[in-house]
Order: structure tokens, then sequence, then C-alpha cells
């Protein structure tokens, strides 16, 4: 182009790598290129300000420069074509036109296709057959005449014919060819329609049934139209023909329980070591500076920690692991064993069965007989199935009652119409309903029924408090209710928890209002402890924390350090609130200060006053003062007569109604759980490195103030071997030492190496950070555009007004031009007629 | 001479309405001595004003240590003035010109004590004993003892001597906090495993642990929002239906 139009941008330095855009600009042609576009947008549009009717081309492609004039036209003639070609004038005789090829019309010979004209007319398409040239053109000589057949030849040498009757004779002939050839034709059309018929008929039975190689067959006989659908239902009968899963045998299923069970167990592990998780995951992963970088990585530290327990060297599971993959069938046996072993010895022995245990549990099996081992397993498995069910087979009587019972249920939608449902219902009844609810409502079914089951829990809940309450209260009946709400809390966890993290909040929420109104609190009522007996129940109490569980333990702490102990019953809800912190601390073995706290009180007050010498009790119980001697007992004949006997949990809404006797045999049995407990709390503990500090007071208060004599024997049994629990134990105290702190690393001036994608870009930040810089910028450089051009197109506006307004002065300066010239001219004129007036 | 009720009342305000008010606190002593020596909780109660004597009026008072030593015993955890008495403490221990052997055995005492506290008493006294051994670099010994014997067979640590110094608390060592790191709730056992490592520089602010109370604890927890919720895998068969269930073996359903 021109070179005075090019602007050249100069650059003052290069640079190297760098490409630049905008080097070289011409300015005088993307001016005028603008303009020439606002001339045809925004100036139409300022034309047309004011216009509120519009013109529209819609002539087919008048704007469209893709379409080649041509092709324009004949588009445009078949769109004229086809809109006439609705609304045809039936009086216009002439617009209906047919197509005709020999007196036919196309349009039908369409229709007939090819099959008409298949076999018979091809030969004598173009040619005429040899007698019609003979008749119509006399033979054409001899060389003709020898080649019709040897038969007419005869004839005509027998008795020669008149040419005419000659004639007459060729064409009744072929009239009769034709004719019969007609004939042919139809029959052989029939036939093929009805074999089209028949097969059409046959056909989707033998889709089905006919093996490949005969379809075959039938498919080169008719392959066009067939194929497709052929394909087509093949297709659809695999479908129906796919095989289902193959049923599992039982040892699979036993197998895949076992497993399902272990991974359990080990998630509860972890979740009670609880701290080393939350340390693992928050460990960022570190690369060194020697790392090679070449994707080698040590996935797991397989040195393996040292641990000691009793001296011996403590082996972890996963050997254990490995041994029991060779082992095969026997060994899962036997670790089924191991795990229902352990949970029975959990007292005595560690989580993690070492390589010793495991030993044992190996001879034990060996003692009893394999079958007797698989036996069990297949109950247990079985056990898993029918849960539920158990119980409705032992009773006899369920059909009849079952009979009685309608087969579904609505969910109940408040507690009254729960309690209604249930009410006057035996047991077995009452958990049929259950069920059926259960079954009738299932999450599945409908949209609502979810949260229908979630207040179906906390109905059972209510109703399970209700029951605890009652004067005599139906614990048989809690205890089978104890079955649904196990199922409905695995179903719904979430809720569940939420129900039960309700119930303890108000019970907490009770005992801190009467603590601040009477400055002292009492123990609660069964259901209370009913309640923290179903958590123990419903949720794993081993975690390090849990949603409801560390409430609870809470909870149980204040009972057992703010409530005061007045009564026999107090005692014995104290007791069981040391049971549930036993049950609840048994896995995890963890420390519970108050547990010792009480059992220790029970035991001072369980001596006769004014002996407390050498240990100190705390806060419930008190070295001085009114409630002592509890749980004393000094009549001979009583101790005499006692018998070791689990405590009637009922006792503790209805104890006024016994006799003496049985109070101080109440008071026994609760002295022998005492010392059960405390030998339990001796094992759990032993491991404590201040085990001997924690049970020192019990000890002193063992050893120098037990009147140990004056027990009956059976009390002796309990006393001794709660004592030897506690002293044989060896002291051994190592002294602390602090984990080394790990040396912060030095500073290292490595390169850091980044990826460098573009020159001249920041490359700071991430992947997502750059991406929104490069929006911010790509906005502001839009927004600069947009001003740039809204300004321009101002300009141009006004520019335009002004060209306007000059021209209309302009044009109003000429008219006003004009007028006053003619004007003068007239006036001119005037004169001179004047001046010639005055002249003549 | 008064009955212990009066006593108590009394002591409770006299530090911040009586004692202010007087031309000459001084002659508070006898009586503020003689109630230290009471024993209990009128002796907590009597440390507040003997602190204003002391720290303003330059009582000498012979023993202090000796006696607030003999003041720690179980109860200090459960009583009322619990928060009193420790923030007074505290004021009492931070005075670095003590000599170690005295802080050693304050720590000893309180961590044996520890023992039979209830978890909000915990969560106090842990932070406690840390922020002692910040303040008296020389106890650390307590917790890090590289080079002692490989096993004892006896605490060294002697509870029942009455002089601090006879205690040979700087010859133990603190497993009473190593024991509470099996503590079952999850902050008490993650305060004492704090221990483990090497302490930090910065003292802990104990002062909003000193009033916590047990329902405060309580409703912390309740209103934690649990993301999932564990449960229970071993198949419930009743309520007393666990494996080795204590409860069977001493309640019945009956």
């Amino acid at each position: 182009s021109n070179p005075f139009e090019v602007k050249v941008n100069r650059q003052k330095f290069d640079i190297l790598g760098r490409k630049t855009k905008n080097d070289v600009g011409l300015p005088g042609v993307s001016r005028s290129k603008a303009i020439k576009k606002r001339n045809q947008t925004l100036l139409k549009e300022y034309k047309e300000r004011e216009k509120t009717n519009v013109f529209k081309d819609k002539r087919f492609g008048e704007y469209n420069t893709k379409i080649t004039p041509e092709e324009k036209m004949i588009r445009r003639f078949t769109l004229e074509r086809q809109q006439n070609y609705g609304k045809k004038n039936i009086y216009n005789l002439n617009e209906d036109e047919e197509l005709t090829h020999y007196g036919q019309s196309l349009a039908e010979i369409e229709k007939l296709n090819d099959i008409v004209d298949s076999d018979s007319d091809t030969e004598e398409r173009g040619t005429l057959s040899a007698e019609l040239t003979a008749a119509h053109f006399g033979g054409g000589g001899g060389l003709l005449r020898k080649k019709v057949s040897s038969e007419q030849q005869d004839e005509e040498e027998e008795k020669p014919k008149s040419r005419k009757e000659l004639i007459e004779e060729m064409i009744a002939k072929s009239k009769q060819e034709k004719q019969e050839r007609q004939t042919r034709r139809e029959s052989a059309l029939e036939l093929t329609e009805k074999l089209d018929k028949d097969w059409k008929e046959i056909q989707t039975l033998i889709a089905r049934k006919t093996p490949k190689s005969e379809r075959k067959d039938k498919e080169v006989e008719k392959p066009k139209p067939d194929e497709y659908d052929m394909i087509v239902r093949e297709l659809g009968f695999e479908m129906k023909a796919k095989p289902s899963e193959r049923l599992k045998t039982e040892e699979e299923l036993a197998k895949e329980e076992q497993a399902r069970l272990q991974k359990l167990e080990a998630d509860r592990l972890r979740r009670m070591r609880g701290i080393d998780e939350v340390a693992n995951k928050k460990r960022p992963s570190h690369m060194s500076a020697d790392d090679l970088a070449d994707g080698f990585i040590l996935d797991k530290d397989d040195r393996r920690l040292l641990s000691y327990k009793d001296g011996k060297i403590n082996i972890e599971n996963e050997e254990e692991v490995e041994e029991e993959g060779e082992e095969e069938e026997e060994g899962e046996e036997e670790d089924n064993e191991n795990e229902e072993e352990s949970q029975e010895e959990s007292a005595s022995e560690d989580e993690e069965d070492d390589a010793a245990d495991n030993h044992s549990d190996l001879e034990s099996d060996l003692e009893s007989e394999g079958e007797a081992a698989e036996n069990k397993e297949e109950k247990k498995h079985k056990a898993n199935e029918n849960e539920s069910q158990n119980v409705e087979k032992l009773d006899p009587g369920r059909e009849a009652a079952k009979s009685e019972l309608p087969y579904t249920f609505a969910a109940p939608e408040s507690y009254e119409t729960f309690k209604s449902l249930l009410a006057g219902r035996t047991i077995e009844q009452q958990l049929i309903i259950l069920e059926r609810i259960q079954k009738c409502n299932h999450p599945s079914l409908a949209v609502g029924n979810k949260a229908k089951l979630e207040k179906l829990f906390g109905f059972l809940l209510e109703y399970i408090g209700e029951l605890a309450t009652l004067d005599l209260p139906e614990l048989r009946t809690i205890d089978k209710l104890v079955l649904p709400l196990y199922n409905l809390c695995q179903m719904f966890p979430e809720a569940a928890s939420d129900s039960i993290k309700f119930i303890l909040g108000d019970a907490a929420h009770d005992l801190e209002e009467v603590i601040e109104v009477k400055g002292r609190a009492t123990f609660p009522a069964l259901d209370t402890l009913i309640y923290l007996k179903i958590v123990s129940l419903l949720f794993p109490t081993s975690d390090f924390w849990h949603p409801v569980v560390t409430p609870a333990f809470m909870y149980m702490s204040q009972l057992l350090t703010k409530c005061r102990i007045t009564t026999l019953q107090d005692v014995i809800k104290g007791l069981f609130i040391c049971c549930l912190f036993l049950e609840y601390v048994s896995l995890s073995r963890r420390f519970v200060p108050e547990l010792i706290n009480f059992l220790l009180g029970v035991l001072h007050i369980s001596l006769p006053k004014n002996q407390a010498q050498g240990y100190t009790v705390v806060h419930p119980f008190t070295p001085v003062g009114k409630n002592l001697e509890l749980l004393l007992v000094c009549d001979k004949e009583d101790l005499q007569s006692w018998e070791k006997q689990n405590v009637p949990l009922s006792i503790v809404t209805r104890l006024k109604e016994t006799s003496r006797t049985e109070m101080n045999h109440t008071r026994l049995s609760c002295l022998a759980l005492c010392f059960d407990l405390l030998k339990k709390c001796a094992a759990l503990y032993e491991s404590l490195p201040s085990f001997h500090e924690i049970m020192h007071p019990v000890k002193i208060l063992l050893t120098q103030h037990m009147p140990v004599n004056e027990y009956p024997e059976k009390m002796q049994e309990w006393y001794h071997s709660a004592l030897k629990e506690l002293e044989n134990k060896v002291k051994h105290y190592t002294p602390l030492i602090c984990e080394k702190k790990k040396p912060v690393p030095l500073k290292q001036y490595t390169p850091k190496i980044v990826k460098v994608l573009e020159f001249g870009r920041k490359q700071a930040g991430s992947k997502k950070e750059q991406e929104r810089k490069q929006l911010i910028q790509r906005h502001k450089r839009e927004l600069k555009g947009a001003i740039r051009e809204i300004r321009k197109d101002n300009q141009y506006l006004a520019r335009m007004q002004l060209s306007e307004i000059m021209e209309r002065d302009a044009a109003r300066k000429r008219k006003v031009k004009e007028l006053l010239g003619s004007l003068a001219t007239q006036e001119g004129e005037w004169k001179a007629m004047k001046r010639k007036k005055w002249k003549n | 001479q008064l009955p212990p009720g009066l006593y108590k009342k009394v002591l409770v305000i006299l530090h911040d309405s009586v004692l202010p008010y007087m031309n000459e606190p001084t002659l508070m002593m006898d009586f503020l001595t003689v109630a230290y020596g009471i024993g209990g909780a009128i002796s907590l109660l009597a440390l507040n004003g003997l602190f204003i004597l002391i720290h303003q009026h330059n009582l000498e008072y012979p023993d202090f240590y000796k006696k607030l030593y003999s003041l720690l015993d179980p109860s200090i955890y459960h009583v009322k003035y619990r928060a009193r008495f420790f923030h007074l403490t505290d004021l009492f221990l931070s005075s670095s010109h003590l000599p170690a052997y005295l802080v050693a055995a304050f720590i000893k005492r309180l961590a044996r004590l520890a023992l039979t506290a209830p978890p909000e008493a915990l969560l106090m006294i842990i932070p406690f004993i840390c922020n002692l051994f910040r303040r008296h670099p020389a106890c650390r010994v307590l917790v890090h003892r590289p080079g002692g014997p490989a096993e004892m067979s006896e605490d060294p640590y002697v509870m029942e001597e009455q002089e601090p110094s006879e205690s040979r608390a700087l010859q133990s060592s603190l497993w009473e906090i190593q024991s509470l790191q099996n503590h079952y709730h999850p902050d008490v056992a993650k305060a004492a495993a704090v221990l483990n490592q090497s302490l930090s520089e910065m003292e802990d602010d104990i002062s909003g642990l000193l009033e916590l109370s047990a329902y405060e604890l309580f409703d912390k927890e309740i209103k934690k929002k649990a993301v999932d919720v564990p449960l229970e895998f071993e198949q419930v068969r009743g309520l007393f239906g666990k494996k080795n269930d204590i409860f069977a073996e001493h309640f019945s359903l009956e």
C-alpha cells in the first residue's frame, strides 16, 4: 500500500523472544474503515431515530452474498412453486398437468417399479421379433425366410396360405403370446406377494427360534429388507438372554462378612487412637532437596516400630495378616474366633491380638474339632441374618398373633398415635408392629419415609424412657425393643445421634438447674440410666471423640461427682454408672478418675464410722458427717444367710417395701459388686504408669480398714480376688524423656524451578490466581476499548449533526439569496419600467 | 471464735470490701493467720486476705509456702473456691526466685492430686503445670530426664511429707500426667500429651479455664457438629446382651 499511510511504532530496544503486535499501523485505512462501518450502522440508526415503521426486505437471499445469482434464482423458483402447491385452484385445468411417457403416467410407472418388466421385456426391448418383421416388412427375402422355424416352413410348404391369412394368423399368435406372458407375469406377482405375506407371518417366529445358520439361508433369499430388522432383533434378544450373577455360596458369604467385620474393627481402632490420624492428615508432603524426582517413592516405611508388652516384643498385626493369608480357611476361622475371644477377654488383653494370643487360640481350636468350628461359623453367619426373626421363631403363639395384626401400618406422626399403636400388645406383637412399620415405610418406597422413620426412632426412645419410669419398670420389653432401635439407628445415624444428644442435653440441663437451685443434685431416674446403657449399645464407645459418647461420658462424670449419696438406691445407681463407665472404656482402656473415687467412697460407707485414716475420699462422699455406714451390715444372721445374687434394677424404684434382711442382702451384693468392679479396674489400668498411686487409697482401705473376718466366705472370696488383682502388679517407673523435637531444617537456597509458560507475564500464583488475573486484565482492556468506541461514536454523530446543520443553513442561505435576487430583479425591472415611463 | 459458716462469709468479702478501707489493715493479721491455720475451705479463703497483707503491707509470714503446700489435698479440685485458690496459687508461684525443689514439689503434688480430679479441673491444672515448667526451667527434669536410671521400683516422691524440701520431688518424674494422657475426655488427653513435646516459650492463659464448669464442658461437646456418626457394628442382642457384659453379671432385668 501507500508507504505514506503506514505508521511504524519504533521500538527503543529489541528484546529477544518477545513478539510485538502493533509495530506497524495503517491509521488512514483503519479510520476510513471505521467511518464506513458507522455509515452503515450508526448513521442509519440516527436517520431512523424517530421513525417507528420499518421496511423489511423479505426477498429470499437478497443480502446473502454466499449464494450465486443462478442458484438464488433456482431457490426462489422452488420457493414459489412450493407456495403455490398447497392452494391450487381446482378450476384451473391447465395447471393440472401430468407428465407421461408412452401415454402412461410417470407416477404410475414409478409405482410399478422395475418388477413388471423384469424378465419378459428385456430381450424384446429395442429389437422386434422375427415374425413381426416378417409380417410387417414382407419377409425381406430368402435370408429372413431361412431363419423361420422348421415347423412353419413345413406348414408353408404343405398349404400355401394367402397373405391376408398369414397376417391374421400372426396377429392372433402374437396376441396370444402376449396374453400368456401377461398371465404368467400376474401369477408370478401373486406368488411373490403371497410369499411375502407368509414370510412376514413366520418372520417373528423365526427370528427368535431359528439358529443362525438357518437364518442365514433366509437372508440370502431376501437380504434387502430384513437385514436391519434382524440385527435389531438380535440385539434385543441378546439383552434378554443376559445371565444373572451367580449366587454366592455360604462360604463366600461368610468370608465377605468376616472381611467386613475385620474392616470395621480396624476402623474402630483407628478412631480410638484419634490423634495419630489427625496428625497424619495434617502433615504436608515433604520433598527433600535430595529428591531425585525420578518418581521413586518409598510408599511405606517398612521398618516396624518396636513395642513392648509385659517385657515381650509386640509384633504388629501386619505380619499376622500375611500368615493368615497363607493358612487360608483355617486361619480365617481362627481369626474369627480370635475376634470373639479378644472381645471376651478384652478386660485383660491388648486390642491388637498379638502373636502369642494367636497361638493360644490355635491350640484351643485344635482341641475343639474342626467341624465344630465350622458349625460355629455357620451359626454366626446365620445369626446375623435371622437375628430379628429368632425371637419370632421361639414363640409358638406367634402365628396366631400374626393373623390378628394388620399387615401395613402408617408411620405414626405423633407420640400419642405411636403409643396407641403399641398399647395393649405383647412384646412380640410390638416387635412385629415395629418391623412392619419399618418395612411399609422403607425410605426407598416414598419420599417422606425417611423423616417418618427418623421420627419413629425418637418415639421409640421416648417410649422406652416411659417404660423405664413406670413403678414396675418393664425392662424385659425394653430389652427386646433395643433391637428395632438398633436397626433404625443403623439406617439413620445422624437423626439417631441427634435425638439421643437431645435427651442427654435435657438431662444434663436438669441436673445443672437442680444444682443451681438446691446446691446439690440427686441421681436421675432409671430411664436416664437406661438411655446411657443404650448409647453404649448403639455407638462405639472406644472412639477418641464421638458426637454422642463423649457428652455421655461428661454427663456420667457429673453424676458421679455431683450427686449426693443418701440412700441405698443412690448407691445402686452410682454403681450402675460405674459399670457403664467400665463398659465404655473396656476396649479403649481410658482412665476415669471418677470411677475410682466413687468405688473408694462406696467402700468407705461400708465401714463403721471414724476410721478414715491414710486415705481421703472426695466429693460426693465425706469423711465425716451423716449418710455414712449406708452399706454397713452388722446383723450376723443376715451376714451368714447372704448369697450373691444379681441386683434387680427395679429395686431403684421400690426399695422401701423390702424387709430389713433383704436390704442387708442387697447391701452385701453391692459390696461384692464393688469388689468385682475394683478388680476389673485394676486389670484395666495396670498399664498406666501411675497405677499404684491411683490405687493407693483403695489398697490402704482394703488392707487396713476392712473387717474381712466378719464377712461371709463368699464375700471374702470377692475381697481376696480384688486385693490380689491390686497387689500383684509390678512396680516399675521409667523416667520420662521428652520426644525429641525435630530440628527445624535450615533454609536451603536450591533454585526454585518454575515452568515458564509465556515471557513477560507474571508467573506467580496458582493456576486459578493466574486465570483470575487474566480475566481482570481482559475486562480492563475491553472496558477501555468500549469507552473509546463510544467516544468515537459520539464524535461521529456530532460531526454528522454539524454537517446536517451546515447543509440546512446553506440551503436556507441559498434560498434567501434566491429570494433576494428575485426581489432585486423584480425591483430592478420595476424601476426600469418606471424609468421608461419617465422617459416616455 | 466464730462458727464456720460466718467465718467463710467474712473471709469471702474481706479482701475487697474490708481491707481496703481499714486504716491499719495489719490489725487483721492475727485474725487471718488463725483462719489460715484452721485448714480446709477456711484456709483457702484466708489466703486472699493474707496475700494482700503480704503484698502491700510487708507482712512477713514464716513458712508460708509450706502451709500452702499442706493445703493441697484431694478436695481442692472439688471445692467451690477452686478458681479463687488457683488464681492465688498462680500468683504465689509466679516468682522466679522460688527454689526449684519447692516448685517441683508443688508440681508433683498437684499432679498427684489430679489423679482424682474431674475433667473440668484437669483442663485447668494441666496448663497450670505447663506454665510452672515454663517459669522454672530447672523443674523440667520432671518431664525430661535423659541421663537418669533406666528403671525405678518406686516413685521417689514422698506424698506424705509435709516439708516440700524433703519430698524428693526433683528426683521423680511426672508419671501422673502420662497416665492422664489416657484420660477418657479427649481434650484432657490432648492437653496432657503436650508435655510429651518440649514446651513452647509462650505461657498459656489459664484465666479463662479457672471458672470452667462441668456443664460448660458438656455443653461445648454436645453443640459440636459431627460430620458423620460412627456406629456400633456389633449386632445388639438385648439390653445386657453384649459379650461379657458387666451388667449381666451383677444386675437383673426385674
